[in-house]
């Protein structure tokens, strides 16, 4: 077998391997995305939640897209308290005023930063909420403010419907 | 498996060959000395590995969004094709790629009924290709009962109760099968646990097939044993990688005329209608790929012969190497054997065809007349015709066969695509 | 190449033999000109939307179409209704919901990610209003039906006068390409049953066109997308191929030239 001319083929072999390569790639493509949201996954973006029953004080949890959303009607000391603050002493900081536009409801993703676990209510040294999992302790607002957690709680997109219910996502 | 001995030029590849000899085993095979003269028929046992993968891999994403219930099946598979990302396309992907898997498997298995592939010194290949092709069927039934739809239900119900027809422990056998008195969700279950088992089975038997093939090398279309290496062989790669390559890309080429423009063409209409216990469809069929043995099954007018008859329909190709008692290997050069083989091919087609029809009247008759053929072409034609044949000269080399105009057709067409690629 | 020219005329022969053999009871359905058919097929959003139409006024009181959501209307490749219209569709439906809070069921009006109503409860229940028979869900009705739209479109023109000597119970119907000529759901559809928000005339014809090439979009959400990707890929397969046959070429001239 005698290898001639190896520079003749160069062009049609590495177009051939190009082209080949290419096709690879949108074979792939499909194989990963199917792993990804679902349509059906994706429309269930929203809920609507009625809060007439909640007291000052009072938290309720309710799941949206899998996840807890804690609704907490918050009492005035409360919001005082989350207000208060500055933010120079917050390892994240933000506004309560940013957090919660109705001072008196704070709704947020119910998930510590950490690592993803659920804190408890009304529990750690600020008055808020405490993550039994790594010991993170967050503020009236969800703010985090001492233990591993990098970040405050997240608060999602929603907004009040009416008086009563608040739109989540 | 050493044809000649390996050693890697680096350091490291050294160490590590040493160690495991990985690259001794990538050399082989692309070092593998291949008779220079194999025709495209040759080329489906490439499309067979592409096919086998592609189920796999389709397969394994498929189950990330199925449900394997009664009552949530149906369903999820309407999730794959409308919700699922590229689910559609999967899925279809899947379901055609079954019908294209056993095209090639038959192309295949008569590419080696023609040469004589599995004649000494390769019936071991050959009858590990029969278990492959067992677990195939079993595969594609299993998997076409995961959708729930009415001819997965009642293909299952009446598959399974073949096995009734043992004697004795047949009933028993069945209920075992379905793990409760009727086809339900335990036998789905356990249809769906085995449909992603099998696959995983044939792979390994597929690396054995290979092994085996890689002992005495290929059979090739003059069906003379040939000196490797030598004038009459090519290295694998890259000539047989790049032909195997471009056969594959037509193949494709037609996979994917199926799965874009006429997905549901080979499935029946049935089958998406859920499946329900009450009521049997009126023409029950199995898919295209089993429909000879379906015909061979009810060409017999006994339930148990029936089934012994089906069975045996298989398991007789087992025994071919020894049922063929002709020394030539290729039909090329066995003039009567050829005739008797486009007859075969012709039998199977018509019980193929007799399969998807009614078994009445004159459908049936024809069916019984193929299925008698069928094995009295095994059964005596074969043994008969290894005395009786008076074969063709053989050439001594491929190179002789090539270059000396030879009566033989395969590699006469062989020699003038070579010479019009010039 | 001849080796691959027979093995086509082999591939084909086998294909089309039993292809064929599947609809051994060729009827002439009624033809007319589906642009979602050939290579660049396409729904027509028109008639995808009045073909909505004629569904939700006529064929949903009894067939329900349990495996589309509301959020399908507004999807693209489908009737793609504008978002406001496809919520508008949702909310003018009623869906129960719940338990809430204090652990009871209640209707709300539906939203888009909401599965399509269903007109009756359960399998039952909708035997028992139809005189035992059960209207079949329409979601993949097309695809369950051998003769595919042709059928249905076929079907839903197909009703006559019994021919004299053909007996029919009460809440039987005869219908000419219903396989055994008996069907139980009476016709449908006459002229000007509907009336478009289009302006189009609705006669039988009209309709049957409009909703059968809803409930084609319907069994079919992706046939679109299937169309575009697979003129894509066939195109590029035949390029890489074509570039593969060279090379092969290329390659095994070097043999040639040793023989």
């Amino acid at each position: 077998m005698s290898e001639k001319k190896p520079e003749r083929r160069d062009f049609l072999f590495t177009a051939s391997y190009a082209v080949g390569a290419v096709g690879v790639g949108a074979v792939v493509w499909p194989l990963i995305d199917q792993m990804n949201p679902d349509a059906s996954v994706k429309a269930l973006a929203s809920t609507e939640v009625d809060v007439s029953s909640v007291k000052p004080g009072n938290t309720i949890t309710v799941l949206w897209r899998g996840k807890p959303v804690f609704i907490r009607r918050r009492t005035q000391e409360e919001i005082t308290e989350a207000r208060s603050v500055k933010m120079e002493d917050l390892i994240h900081p933000e506004k309560d005023e940013d957090r919660a536009k109705n001072p008196e409801w704070l709704v947020m993703l119910g998930v510590c930063t950490h690592l993803g676990c659920v804190p408890l209510n009304d529990k750690g040294d600020y008055d808020g909420w405490f993550c039994p999992c790594h010991g993170s302790h967050y503020d009236t607002s969800g703010r985090i403010r001492k233990g591993p957690a990098p970040l405050n709680m997240e608060v999602p997109k929603y907004e009040f419907v009416n008086a009563n219910t608040i739109k989540i996502g | 498996m050493s044809d000649h001995d390996y050693t890697p030029t680096s350091k490291v590849g050294k160490w590590f060959n040493d160690r495991l000899p990985l690259l001794t085993l990538a050399n082989h095979l692309t070092d593998y000395p291949t008779p220079k003269n194999l025709n495209y028929w040759w080329t489906f046992g490439g499309i067979l590995t592409f096919c086998l993968i592609t189920q796999i891999v389709t397969g394994l994403t498929l189950a990330m969004h199925y449900i394997a219930h009664a009552d949530m099946a149906f369903e999820s598979v309407e999730h794959i094709m409308r919700d699922v990302n590229y689910g559609w396309l999967i899925r279809y992907i899947h379901a055609n790629g079954a019908s294209m898997f056993f095209l090639a498997v038959y192309i295949h298995i008569f590419r080696s009924l023609f040469y004589g592939s599995y004649k000494s010194p390769r019936e071991i290949i050959w009858i590990i290709g029969i278990i492959i092709y067992l677990l195939m069927m079993a595969a594609a039934f299993m998997g076409y009962v995961l959708p729930w739809g009415q001819m997965s239900f009642w293909g299952a119900t009446v598959i399974t109760n073949l096995f009734s027809a043992i004697p004795l422990v047949g009933e028993g056998i069945v209920t075992w099968l379905w793990g409760g008195y009727s086809v339900d969700n335990p036998t789905l279950t356990r249809f769906f646990t085995l449909h992603y088992l099998i696959p995983f089975l044939i792979l390994g038997l597929v690396v054995l097939h290979i092994w085996a093939l890689h002992v005495p090398g290929n059979n090739n279309p003059v069906g003379i044993d040939i000196k490797k290496p030598s004038k009459d062989t090519v290295p694998f790669h890259p000539y047989i990688v790049i032909k195997d390559g471009f056969a594959l890309l037509m193949f494709m080429i037609v996979f994917a005329f199926f799965v874009f423009y006429s997905p549901n063409i080979l499935g029946h209409a049935d089958n998406y209608i859920e499946a329900n216990p009450m009521v049997t469809p009126a023409h029950i069929v199995p898919e295209w790929y089993l429909l000879p043995f379906y015909a061979i099954l009810r060409s017999v007018p006994d339930k148990l012969l029936g089934v012994v008859a089906m069975l045996s329909a298989i398991l007789i190709l087992a025994v071919l190497p020894w049922l063929d008692t002709s020394k030539i290997r290729s039909a090329v050069f066995r003039p009567l054997y050829k005739q008797f083989y486009w007859i075969l091919v012709a039998d199977v087609l018509i019980l193929g065809y007799m399969g998807a029809m009614p078994a009445e009247g004159l459908y049936l008759l024809i069916a019984r007349v193929a299925t008698a053929y069928y094995f009295l072409h095994f059964l005596v034609i074969l043994p008969v015709l290894g005395f009786k044949e008076k074969t063709i000269p053989v050439p001594l080399s491929i190179t002789e066969s090539v270059m000396g105009g030879s009566p033989n057709l395969a590699t006469a067409r062989n020699k003038e695509s070579f010479e019009k690629s010039k | 190449m001849k080796n691959l020219i027979k093995l086509s005329y082999i591939l084909s022969f086998f294909f089309l033999s039993t292809a064929s053999s599947f609809s051994a009871e060729k009827v002439d359905y009624l033809k007319t000109d589906w642009s979602f058919k050939g290579l660049f097929g396409k729904f027509d959003r028109g008639s995808l939307q009045r073909g909505y139409q004629v569904y939700t006024e006529v064929c949903a009181s009894c067939h329900s179409m349990k495996y589309l959501s509301y959020r399908n209307l507004g999807e693209k490749g489908g009737p793609e209704f504008s978002e406001a219209e496809t919520k508008a569709i949702a909310a003018s439906f009623e869906v129960i919901d719940g338990p809430n809070a204090d652990g009871e069921m209640f209707t709300r009006p539906a939203k888009l990610s909401d599965k399509f109503v269903m007109p009756y409860e359960n399998v039952k229940a909708a035997q028992a209003a139809n005189g035992g028979a059960y209207p079949p869900d329409m979601s993949v009705l097309v695809k369950a039906r051998g003769g595919g739209v042709d059928y249905i479109y076929s079907l839903l023109q197909g009703y006559e006068d019994a021919p004299s000597g053909m007996a029919l119970d009460d809440g039987v119907h005869y219908n000419k390409y219903m396989y055994g000529n008996k069907i139980k759901m009476s016709a449908p559809l006459s002229d000007g049953l509907i009336e478009y928000g289009d302006g189009t005339e609705a006669t039988v014809e009209q309709m049957s066109k409009d909703v059968t090439t809803f409930l084609m979009w319907a069994a079919e959400p992706h046939l679109e997308a299937r169309h575009q990707m697979g003129f894509k890929a066939i195109l590029y397969l035949i390029i890489l191929t074509v570039l593969v046959y060279f090379s092969m070429k290329k390659i095994w001239s070097r043999v040639e030239s040793e023989v």
